[in-house]
């Protein structure tokens, strides 16, 4: 079996693309803008959705979400801005090292986990670094219903800072930014205590900005379903690991680079994904027995399930220990 | 006072808790008839609530009787009115000079919690962020699926429609956009054939 096929009947549907333009912004982020191969526009999206990439790297597929970025009803092209990482596990340095102007490229429908409550009175977005990505799309599509927002954005520092100068330019007032090179922070509490009754917060940002802005946001006693956050987890390295895959009878070995996810799919069967970082559930896969330990990442499953050993989300958890047997 | 416990139910039928103090931050309360005890035990458990509170309570058939308990606890504002109709603008006003942060709870029947959340939902509040203790009456607020009118106070099942006469069973298919109970012809097959009225929860 050719493994670089992807298994039919998994994720989102997909798009073939040819690479419009490659624009770097700064040291560390670069834009891909994209058009349809076949010359029709794409699909319309609601701000705050990502497409999954999916990207020939020898004889390995990757797939990485990436927040659209452009304005959602511009169905000419689709952007999005991608943040080197020199520590992960390769997607982002392939887009930077290897992705030219005219190559084909596949991308999935967009697929939305982080949208607009509609029903909000007023929008406060709190972005820190490559976090402002999806707030882009979803700016546009506020300023075309004339929906009240504001945002809040930390970056290193002026010129790591990615579409601040544009965003501030555009909209003026509404954009507050925040470089940490001048040790300038967000007011969180002083920006949390005095908004409008019916305000909706949205956080993307690093694991550790979110945790804070949440907290914050609990101890201003606002409503859980009142906040929202978007963070998509990479998967991470570890232990090799062996799993039986007992409906397609089959015994794998996830290596030490690559997710449980990602050896299932190489094995050549179909397992059901929509984001690939924990967020959207779509990948839960019931444990039929094990002997080790889980090592759970995901921010879907509750902790009790966690505790259970009964399920697993193999596009970010892993597994050390001598057995595993998957319904699957 | 006991409290009622209501037995379990379909999805649809709302269920309540026991307020419970929240922040040190502004507290929006609103109660009728025996809901004032309710906001007595939450300002006894928590003795931040009363300073940070605006409560708004209608006494109902229950006359005086709980209003000098409320009066006592020396809440930053204290409304007492003849009826919901009447404490309608002041909810409405209190919601719109509100910030983020706003406790909202709702205590009494069921008729003045669900009609009080139409406004608080209306405000931008989540219904997950509110808190509701019953107490009182179990009497229910009805629309009649056939012409929509609406029956406040049904304490019996069936009963008969306030608008258009059909004789209706009590539903625990609850609306929160209407905040009442559906009821539905009973006699639709059969007319004339309709069971003796039966008191709720009896
Ligand atoms: S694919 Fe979304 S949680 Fe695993």
């Amino acid at each position: 079996m050719n493994t670089t096929t992807k298994p039919s009947g998994s994720g989102a549907q997909k798009m073939d693309v040819i690479v419009e333009a490659v624009t770097p912004l700064n040291d560390l982020v670069t834009r891909f803008d994209f058009k349809r191969a076949n010359g029709e526009d794409f699909p319309t999206f609601s701000g705050g959705a990502h497409t999954v990439i999916e990207m020939q790297d020898g004889d390995r597929v990757r797939l990485n979400p990436y927040s659209l970025m452009s304005d959602p009803v511009q169905t000419a092209s689709y952007s999005i801005s991608v943040r080197r990482d020199d520590e992960g596990r390769g997607g982002s340095l392939f887009m930077h090292n290897h992705v030219k102007v005219g190559d084909r490229m596949r991308l999935s429908t967009p697929v939305n986990l982080f949208c607009l409550d509609l029903r909000a009175k007023k929008h406060i977005f709190v972005a820190g670094g490559i976090g402002i990505t999806p707030f882009l799309g979803m700016i546009a599509q506020l300023e075309r219903t004339q929906g009240r927002w504001e945002l809040h954005y930390s970056g290193r520092s002026r010129a790591l800072a990615s579409y601040a100068e544009q965003l501030t330019r555009q909209h003026g007032s509404k954009v507050h930014i925040y470089f940490d090179d001048q040790s300038q922070t967000i007011d969180i509490d002083g920006l949390l205590s005095g908004q409008p009754l019916g305000s909706h917060l949205y956080v993307c940002g690093p694991a550790g900005m979110i945790s804070w802005v949440l907290g914050r946001a609990a101890d201003s006693a606002w409503p859980s379903d009142s906040v929202h956050s978007e963070e998509f987890l990479a998967p991470q390295s570890g232990e090799p690991f062996q799993v039986r895959l007992c409906q397609s009878d089959k015994t794998i070995e996830v290596g030490a680079h690559e997710s449980l996810l990602e050896a299932i799919e190489r094995a050549g069967v179909a397992a059901p994904y929509l984001c690939r970082g924990g967020a959207c559930g779509q990948c839960e896969t019931t444990v039929l027995e094990y002997d080790g330990e889980f090592q759970h990442r995901d921010h879907w499953l509750e902790d009790a399930e966690h505790a259970s050993g009964k399920k697993i989300m193999p596009c970010v958890s892993r597994f050390v220990g001598k057995t595993l047997v998957l319904d699957r | 006072m006991s409290k009622f416990q209501f037995p379990e139910s379909i999805k649809s039928r709302p269920v309540y808790g026991t307020l419970e103090p929240r922040g040190d931050v502004a507290y929006l309360l609103v109660a009728d008839a025996e809901g004032a005890e309710a906001i007595y035990d939450l300002a006894t458990a928590g003795a931040h609530v009363a300073r940070n509170a605006h409560i708004i309570y209608l006494p109902n058939e229950t006359g005086d009787k709980y209003t000098g308990m409320l009066q006592a606890l020396n809440p930053a504002q204290l409304y007492i009115g003849p009826s919901y109709e009447a404490a309608l603008s002041r909810i409405q006003r209190v919601l719109s000079n509100a910030r983020m942060g706003l406790q909202v709870c709702l205590s009494g029947t069921e008729g003045l919690m669900g009609k009080a959340l139409i406004e608080v939902s209306a405000a931008g509040i989540p219904h997950s962020a509110v808190q509701f203790e019953h107490s009182g009456s179990v009497a229910r607020r009805m629309q009649c699926v056939h012409c929509k009118g609406i029956t406040e106070n049904v304490s019996t099942d069936p009963f008969v429609c306030s608008h258009c006469g059909l004789n209706l069973f009590v539903r625990d298919h609850y609306s929160r956009r209407l905040a009442a109970f559906q009821g539905v012809c009973i006699d639709a097959e059969d007319p004339g054939n309709v069971p003796d009225p039966v008191e709720l929860y009896s």
